[in-house]
């Protein structure tokens, strides 16, 4: 059982939990991930690693309720526990100095940007962070993400907050008013073809962190299977990462269907009968 | 009393295996083979004619004293019978239902000669049922040595091996990757052959024995071999097994539908997708399912798909029947299902809709051409023998092999070519120092029993290593 020690709502449908699993904290390295279930009946899904605290042995993870898992895990509240929790999978992110970096998160997609943008930080590179989301309400981590960067900059596609746009707009500009000398993109699957699309006509290596669907995450399924390069890849070991121009982001989008009436039948259970079980604190209980 | 049943009349069959009705079972996961009545194991039992020299023997992996363990059982007395099971064998239950025993035992039994021979399988079954009913006695362990060893991978060679350990006083614990003990017992071979509670009954019987399972652990991710060596564990057994699934390499590959096996049992067994939507875990079959391959793995997927829903279920191999590397047993029950063979015959390209779903398969036609180096005959392809085989899900099951997680994070752990790890036969010592290893993760995808083999024969050798014994 790995307990919750904390909570947080980042936003509408986005929230914080953050998980005592001094195992996975002593190990974990930006870039990779973890997957967790919530009790017995439940499907493993993979979640990143947005922060993680060595001497703590906490793993801090920020999901947007989508469909059934994600929705039954916001119910859970500090002192409740997973079920499972295993980790960190997938190959750290590559971290050197590389020059001018644009860091671009979208929507929850800025969770997982931020200690990459740190660990880059921290290498010596020149950080411009940018964050985009929907709406003003589904921003958050800007002071941290603030915090690792050079600059900063926002986007809504309603112009509630920030510039009114896409962040393929600002980022634009960026390359061509200063250049940059790789982009990083993490966020919904469209974004990040937008932003591959863009950068390759600037010849601007990129490296996108993507969301297959998966299993064991540890290379024995096979679910996770994509198309890089003209070559099968499996997500979960030789990625999450891959370089963007190189990503069948059509199969991708596909592939991640597969699930899409199952997905709705669970949800519709999940809406008509809430969750399968009282999880409050179990901690401590049975094993 | 073996005198007097040398002088009775030889029986010449087994005694039938009571099943669920091929048409009913199709349509349940529950376990296909019923197993003995109390009169029925009984009359088996006094079948064997007590051999002196025990041909038996000699084909089963782990040694088991067969004659003594059947004697017990026609004189009634079954708690004995599971006593001299369990000398030798951690895994009773799990070997009677799965071991390919007219390979094995039962290819060597003297009966066999002219009759059927003794069904030795079912007997062991049996006594290891009943004994689990009945709640078992914990063997005997030595004193505590205050050696720690280190169990990487919980499926047969593990779980063995670490029984071992237990029993000679050595401080066990297991690493298992996934969020359930038990390997590929609980996340491949499907419940209708191998019911979940059996594996999980034999695991809690070695958790009484002291050792301890750490599931949620993958080793040279949470921690490395070396740094399990640095932090307290005295040797190190990997068990890793062959998990690693190989696809055909052919366009269309990635379709949507297209599932490699382990993937297609993995949701099913572990993630129990067949109880959908009770549990969270999803799966898709269609109408018309196509598994790739003739062994174990793929009976087992083509007989899921059929429960599962599909209409058609179709196991299409390039050899021909006599080839099917699959036991006997499982095709046969496979065929009384309704799964469909198409032999001699291989997909060279998957064909899928606008929406990237598979809506096909491009096959050749092959006859069988000169042997071989395993001495099979290799199947050719016969020219302009082109046709195409309609599904709409599909499932590769053409084998797997070794993870390389383990052999990238110890550089000084020696593999093969194919990456298997390498390890002395004898003693499953590999080329590092206190670390041993077995299972599928030396041999390649291999069986239940001789993975229990190797388990045993690593305890052995870790226990003298241990204690300093040449
Ligand atoms: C390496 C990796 C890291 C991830 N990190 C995060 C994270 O930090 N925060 C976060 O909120 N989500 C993350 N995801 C996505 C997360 O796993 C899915 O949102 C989750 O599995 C959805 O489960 P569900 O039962 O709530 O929804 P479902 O009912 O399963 O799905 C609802 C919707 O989400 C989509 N979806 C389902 N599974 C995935 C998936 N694995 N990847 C992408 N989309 C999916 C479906 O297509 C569907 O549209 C990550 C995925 C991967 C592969
Ligand atoms: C579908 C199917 C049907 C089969 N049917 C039969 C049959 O009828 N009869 C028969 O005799 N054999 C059968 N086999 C073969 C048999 O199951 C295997 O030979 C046997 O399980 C091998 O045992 P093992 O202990 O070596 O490895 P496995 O059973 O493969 O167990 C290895 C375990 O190690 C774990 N692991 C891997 N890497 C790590 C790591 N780095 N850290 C922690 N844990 C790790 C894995 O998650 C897994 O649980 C079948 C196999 C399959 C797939
Ligand atoms: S373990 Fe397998 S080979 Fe050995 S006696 Fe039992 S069924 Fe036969
Ligand atoms: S060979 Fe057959 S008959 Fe002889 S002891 Fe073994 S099981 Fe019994
Ligand atoms: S999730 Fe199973 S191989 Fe990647």
């Amino acid at each position: 059982m790995y307990e919750i020690i904390e909570k947080e709502e980042l936003g509408a449908s986005i929230k914080l939990i953050k998980i005592q699993a001094p195992l996975v904290a002593a190990k974990a390295l930006a870039g990779q991930f973890v997957i967790l279930r919530v009790h017995e009946e439940g499907e493993r899904i993979p979640v990143t690693i947005a922060d993680f605290d060595r001497a703590e042995g906490t793993i801090t993870c920020v999901f947007q309720e989508v469909g059934r898992t994600t929705k039954e895990l916001g119910t859970f509240e500090a002192g409740d526990c997973l079920k499972d929790f295993v980790g960190p999978l997938g190959v750290p992110s590559h971290i050197q100095n590389y020059g001018r970096v644009a860091c671009v998160g979208g929507g929850v997609g800025v969770a997982p940007v931020y200690p990459i943008a740190r660990a880059l930080k921290e290498a010596g590179n020149e950080i411009i962070s940018i964050i985009g989301a929907r709406t003003k309400d589904l921003i958050f981590w800007e002071d941290r993400m603030r915090a690792v960067s050079d600059e900063l900059l926002a986007a809504t596609d309603d112009g509630s907050y920030g510039r009114k746009g896409f962040v393929t707009d600002l980022l634009k500009e960026i390359i061509e008013d200063k250049g940059i000398d790789l982009c990083l993109a993490i966020g919904p699957l469209p974004m990040m073809r937008a932003v591959s699309d863009l950068t390759r006509r600037y010849g601007v290596k990129t490296v996108v962190s993507i969301n297959t669907l998966m299993v064991d995450g540890t290379g024995m399924c096979g679910c996770c299977r994509v198309t890089v390069g003209g070559e099968t890849r499996f997500t979960c070991v030789d990625g999450p990462e891959f370089d963007g121009h190189e990503v069948d982001f059509i199969e991708l989008a596909r592939r991640s269907a597969v699930y899409k009436t199952q997905e709705k039948v669970s949800l519709d259970l999940y809406e008509e009968k809430g969750p399968r079980h009282d999880h409050q604190c179990r901690c401590g209980g049975e094993e | 009393m073996a005198a007097e049943n040398a002088k009775k009349a030889i029986i010449p069959q087994k005694n039938p295996m009571p099943a669920q009705d091929p048409v009913i079972r199709a349509g349940n996961f529950n376990e296909v083979a019923l197993g003995y009545s109390e009169e029925a194991v009984i009359a088996e039992a006094e079948r064997c004619i007590q051999c002196k020299n025990a041909p038996c023997r000699q084909g089963c992996p782990v040694d088991i004293d067969i004659p003594a363990f059947i004697k017990k059982v026609a004189e009634r007395d079954f708690a004995g019978s599971a006593q001299k099971l369990k000398e030798t064998n951690a895994l009773p239950a799990v070997c009677g239902r799965v071991c390919p025993q007219e390979n094995q035992c039962e290819k060597y039994c003297t009966l066999g000669k002219k009759y059927e021979p003794v069904a030795i399988g079912r007997i062991e079954r049996y006594v290891a049922d009943r004994e689990l009913a009945a709640g078992v006695k914990l063997p005997a362990t030595a004193s505590s040595t205050g050696k720690k060893v280190a169990i990487v991978g919980s499926g047969p060679a593990g779980l063995t091996c670490a029984a071992d350990l237990a029993k000679l006083g050595h401080k066990v614990t297991i690493f298992e990757a996934l969020h359930i003990a038990g390997g590929v017992l609980m996340y491949g071979i499907p419940e209708f052959r191998l019911p979940k509670s059996v594996v999980q009954a034999e695991i809690d019987n070695l958790k009484k024995l002291g050792v301890d399972i750490q599931v949620n652990a993958i080793v040279g991710k949470f921690s490395t071999i070396d740094e399990l060596m640095e932090n307290g564990y005295d040797a190190v057994f990997l068990g890793t097994g062959a998990g690693l699934p190989n696809f055909m390499r052919i366009p269309g590959e990635n379709a949507c539908g297209v599932y490699s096996a382990n993937e297609f049992l993995t949701r099913s067994n572990l993630m129990q997708a067949y109880r959908f939507p009770e549990t969270d875990t999803p799966i898709f079959v269609g109408k018309r399912v196509a598994v790739l391959g003739g062994g174990n793995v793929a009976m087992d997927a083509a007989r899921t798909a059929l429960r599962l829903g599909a209409q058609e279920s179709w196991i299409v191999y390039r050899r021909s029947r006599v080839e099917l590397p699959a036991r006997f047993e499982e095709v046969e029950h496979a065929e009384e299902e309704g799964v469909k063979f198409q032999f001699l015959t291989n997909p060279t390209r998957i064909l899928y809709n606008d929406d990237y779903w598979v809506t096909g398969m491009e096959c050749l036609r092959y006859e069988l051409g000169e042997p071989d180096a395993s001495g099979r005959r290799s199947p050719v392809p016969v020219k302009g023998s082109e046709f195409i085989l309609e599904v709409d899900t599909m499932v590769v099951a053409i084998g797997t092999g070794p993870n390389p997680l383990i052999p990238k994070t110890t550089p000084d752990l020696a593999v093969n070519r194919r990456g298997n790890i390498t390890a002395d036969p004898e003693t499953c010592a590999t080329s590092k120092p206190g670390v041993y290893a077995g299972g599928d993760v030396v041999t390649g995808a291999a069986t239940v029993i001789l993975a229990m083999g190797a388990g045993r024969t690593a305890a052995r050798s870790i226990h003298k290593y241990l204690l300093g014994i040449d």
